[in-house]
């Protein structure tokens, strides 16, 4: 399966660190995984356990948070707050039979490009041994396709915030 | 307020068993704030059952709405609204605290009613995260005898002239993580130049005033219409 199986992964990345990594990967020209759709958040901690949820029931078979450095937060202590989320919905994960594996939390800085490639070569192989995710795999193993209008539609409904910039998509 | 925490998912999964379609109601008071109930609290456990429904091959539709309040019958009449318009509903989850669940119940009594929480006791928010104990709700209060602070509650023995023998260093002998409420009672008073208090013996109290006399009510005859 892990042959022909592409999983979508989608990577909440905070502003101030994480989405500027990305920016500066595409700079440097470095190639990862097309399977990553990155959207751009203001803070890591502005990740509800609800969000992290709501991208697996639209079809997520993986979900990373990117934050800034323990210490480094824009907002002080935004990342140790999504840390704790990440934590509990991983539980949560575990108890409903999706796999608390398939969501993970990564801290690096803006300056780090190759180090979010790294992230996403790490998360997109490790998705890629676990299989699809449990709730799509019958209708959705081998599939490709970028997240459709309506996915981008219903995630956003759940981020707020006037400076916020969905972006969905390989940036490199 | 009253504080509650959430079943496990595994007993909440077992509560709806048969149910093919789940209406979850949640509660924007007490158990908002107590993290256990709200609309927040709602969301994550709708995304969570749809999850495991569908991972274990057996998916249920979800339907969601958060009351106002669930113990005041004009709040808990909004759900003939989502009931009208939702048909098929074979359980209401409720996670309100126990009030809540049976105002809903006693309302809607062709609904298979359950609770989505344990309702746990009546206090208040220490910190972020941190909940305690404050209220015994035991009907004949007596906090201006003991500077403010409850040993009815705030006592594992509930003794009304403490301490006992087993306070030490300020600590309960039941559980050395848990203050003795004598000792805060003693400390306060004496930083409040009030220790002749604790000369007055406080005679046994009058139990049926609380739970211990049957279910109480309150009626008051001048706000009745």
């Amino acid at each position: 399966m892990s042959g022909t199986f592409e999983p979508k992964i989608v990577a909440f990345s905070c502003y101030y660190c994480a989405y500027s990594a990305a920016d500066l990967a595409g700079s440097m020209r470095l190639q990862y995984p097309a399977n990553i759709r990155i959207i751009e958040i203001p803070c890591t901690g502005k990740v509800e356990p609800k969000l992290l949820l709501k991208a697996f029931e639209d079809g997520a078979d993986g979900v990373y948070v990117a934050g800034c450095m323990e210490g480094d937060c824009h907002f002080l202590e935004g990342n140790y707050r999504a840390k704790k989320r990440v934590q509990r919905v991983k539980e949560i994960l575990d108890e409903v039979g999706i796999g608390g594996e398939r969501l993970d939390m990564f801290n690096l800085s803006a300056a780090m490009g190759s180090r979010f490639a790294e992230v996403a070569k790490v998360m997109t192989e490790r998705i890629k041994e676990l299989g699809p995710s449990p709730i799509n795999a019958e209708e959705k193993s081998g599939l490709t396709g970028s997240p459709g209008p309506d996915a981008r539609g219903r995630l956003s409904e759940h981020i707020e915030g006037d400076r916020l910039e969905e972006k969905v998509g390989d940036t490199a | 307020m009253i504080v509650a925490e959430q079943k496990r998912l595994e007993e909440i999964s077992s509560l709806i068993s048969d149910a093919a379609k789940v209406l979850i109601v949640g509660c924007k008071e007490c158990v908002t704030v107590c993290l256990a109930g709200g609309e927040r609290e709602v969301e994550i456990l709708a995304s969570t059952l749809n999850l495991k429904g569908k991972a274990d091959g057996n998916p249920i539709e979800i339907v969601t709405h958060t009351l106002q309040r669930q113990c005041e019958p004009e709040y808990v009449k909004e759900l003939e609204r989502v009931l009208d318009r939702e048909e098929g509903i074979d359980v209401i989850l409720s996670l309100g605290c126990g009030v809540g669940v049976q105002f809903i119940a006693e309302h809607y009594p062709d609904y298979w009613v359950v609770p989505g929480l344990n309702t746990t006791f009546a206090g208040g928010t220490l910190e972020e995260g941190k909940w305690a104990e404050r209220c015994g709700l035991c009907g004949e209060c007596v906090l201006h005898r003991t500077g403010g602070i409850c040993p009815i509650i705030r006592c594992s023995k509930s003794i009304l002239n403490g301490p006992c023998g087993g306070s030490q260093d300020g600590k309960c002998e039941v559980d050395d993580g848990v203050d003795c409420a004598w000792q805060l009672i003693y400390d306060r008073l004496k930083g409040l130049g009030r220790l002749e208090l604790l000369t007055v013996l406080e005679p046994p109290k009058d139990w049926s005033k609380a739970r211990h006399g049957g279910p109480r009510a309150v009626v008051r005859e001048d706000v009745r219409l």
